[in-house]
């Protein structure tokens, strides 16, 4: 697959042409949807929040934020960023809800330390690696930007940038520079090894404690659903410990849970508690 | 531009991040719009520690509302009194900046506010 952010800027590919082809495909719809709900999961909210989607593009993640029934903690209110005024233009004409800003993450975040309860950012951030056509290099532009989002987050805030690095170089180079801003960061690949690998980042703010680990980046990513570890903490106040948390035994009982109550699952796939490869 | 978003931005030129006077950003020129929103009363209740009441007041005041309390209310009283969540939910989520400015008061960038769409673009020797 040809990569439009190896030879444009994102301002110049996202023309009002591109804008409405990306938006009105049935395809992209569906895998940008499908991201942003990954990423929520991972952000794991349990009430409405002010999130920031950063490269909101024309709404397509940030919709899935604002239209969150309140069974699963929603509905959001979102703020986002684009650069590209064409793709603005269509959320415009779509009218989403979340609020626009046209600005370059690669200038950094102008909101307030601590305004987000967390932010989102699906097939966005492998853009400020090009740096072509600017007069700052990927790692300034990649500091700035990490810089800024780590103070806008809340403390204990979370942030899950789902993004598309052209190689390992890049992946290192992405993650090295949220660490580097104080973010403790885990990835997560979903269908690893395959062409249908999603990459995900996943920041923290502030000492997130999980199994009484600190600081270590592995630990930040290990405490989630659907990673496969022991959680001894919930463990001894729920008094059931023979599941292990996120295995497939208890997704299946969780959803067992849900169903009785009335409540609509996913229903189980071929994917459901599947491991993830983690790296780091 | 939702004032809730005007209570959170600050000036992004550099230099200006130091400064107290680059908080609230002063709107000009500005054209309102009133929107028919849903009241998400958990988000407000959630999100009023967060809101700074001084800047919001300043907001208010040049945006022509009439004054506000001096004093934030509480989660609670907000959660207790419908009319009080109304009247926030109105400031902060209904009411819209479509068209002007944003100024700041250290620097005096103008950020132009279009189509209810701010531009932070900065020239390169801003940042
Ligand atoms: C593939 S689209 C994704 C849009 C939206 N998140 C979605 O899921 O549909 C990538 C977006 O990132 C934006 N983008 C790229 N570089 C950016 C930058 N430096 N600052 C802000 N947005 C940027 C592009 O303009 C584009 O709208
Ligand atoms: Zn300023």
């Amino acid at each position: 697959m040809s990569r439009p952010e190896d030879t444009l800027s994102a301002d110049v590919h996202y023309d009002d042409v591109e804008a409405r082809k990306y938006t009105t495909s049935s395809r992209i719809q569906n895998i940008q949807a499908s991201m942003a709900h990954r990423a929520l999961e991972l952000l794991d909210l349990s009430s409405p929040s002010l999130i920031l989607d950063v490269g909101c593009g024309s709404g397509l993640s940030g919709e899935i934020l604002s239209s969150l029934p309140p069974e699963e903690g929603g509905p959001h209110v979102w703020i986002g960023m684009d650069v590209s005024a064409s793709m603005l233009d269509v959320a415009l004409q779509r009218d989403v809800e979340g609020d626009l800003l046209l600005a370059d993450i690669g200038q950094g975040v102008p909101f307030r330390a601590g305004t987000f309860d967390a932010a989102i950012s699906i097939s966005a951030i492998q853009w400020l690696c090009n740096a072509e056509s600017s007069d700052v290099s990927p790692q300034g532009r990649l500091s700035r930007f990490f810089n800024g989002l780590y103070a806008s987050l809340k403390r204990g805030g979370r942030a899950v940038c789902q993004f598309y690095p052209k190689n390992d170089e890049q992946k290192k180079m992405i993650t090295g520079a949220a660490v580097k801003a104080g973010f403790g960061a885990g990835l997560l690949e979903d269908d690893p090894d395959t062409k249908n690998v999603k990459v995900y980042l996943v920041l923290t703010v502030g000492q997130a404690v999980v199994n009484g680990q600190t600081g270590d980046i592995t630990g930040v990513v290990k405490g989630m659903d659907n990673v496969d570890v022991m959680d001894a903490r919930r463990k001894a106040s729920s008094g059931k410990g023979e599941i292990k948390k996120g295995s497939k035994a208890w997704i299946m009982h969780k959803k067992e849970q849900m169903e009785r109550k009335g409540k609509v699952v996913k229903s189980t796939s071929k994917y459901t508690g599947r491991k993830r490869r983690i790296a780091f | 531009m939702k004032v809730l978003s005007l209570n959170f931005l600050s000036c992004a030129v550099k230099g200006c991040k130091s400064s107290s006077d680059s908080y609230p950003l002063h709107p000009k020129d500005a054209e309102l719009v009133q929107d028919d929103i849903e009241v998400n009363a958990q988000l407000l209740i959630n999100l009023l520690p967060r809101i700074d009441w001084t800047a919001l007041t300043t907001t208010a005041t040049e945006l022509g509302f009439p004054a506000l309390p001096p004093q934030a209310p509480t989660p609670e009283e907000l959660e207790a009194d419908e009319a009080k969540l109304k009247d926030l939910h109105h400031l902060l989520m209904e009411t819209q900046i479509m068209e002007g400015k944003l100024v700041c008061a250290s620097c005096g960038h103008e950020y132009a506010v279009r189509e209810g769409i701010a531009n932070f673009l900065l020239p390169s020797h801003l940042v």
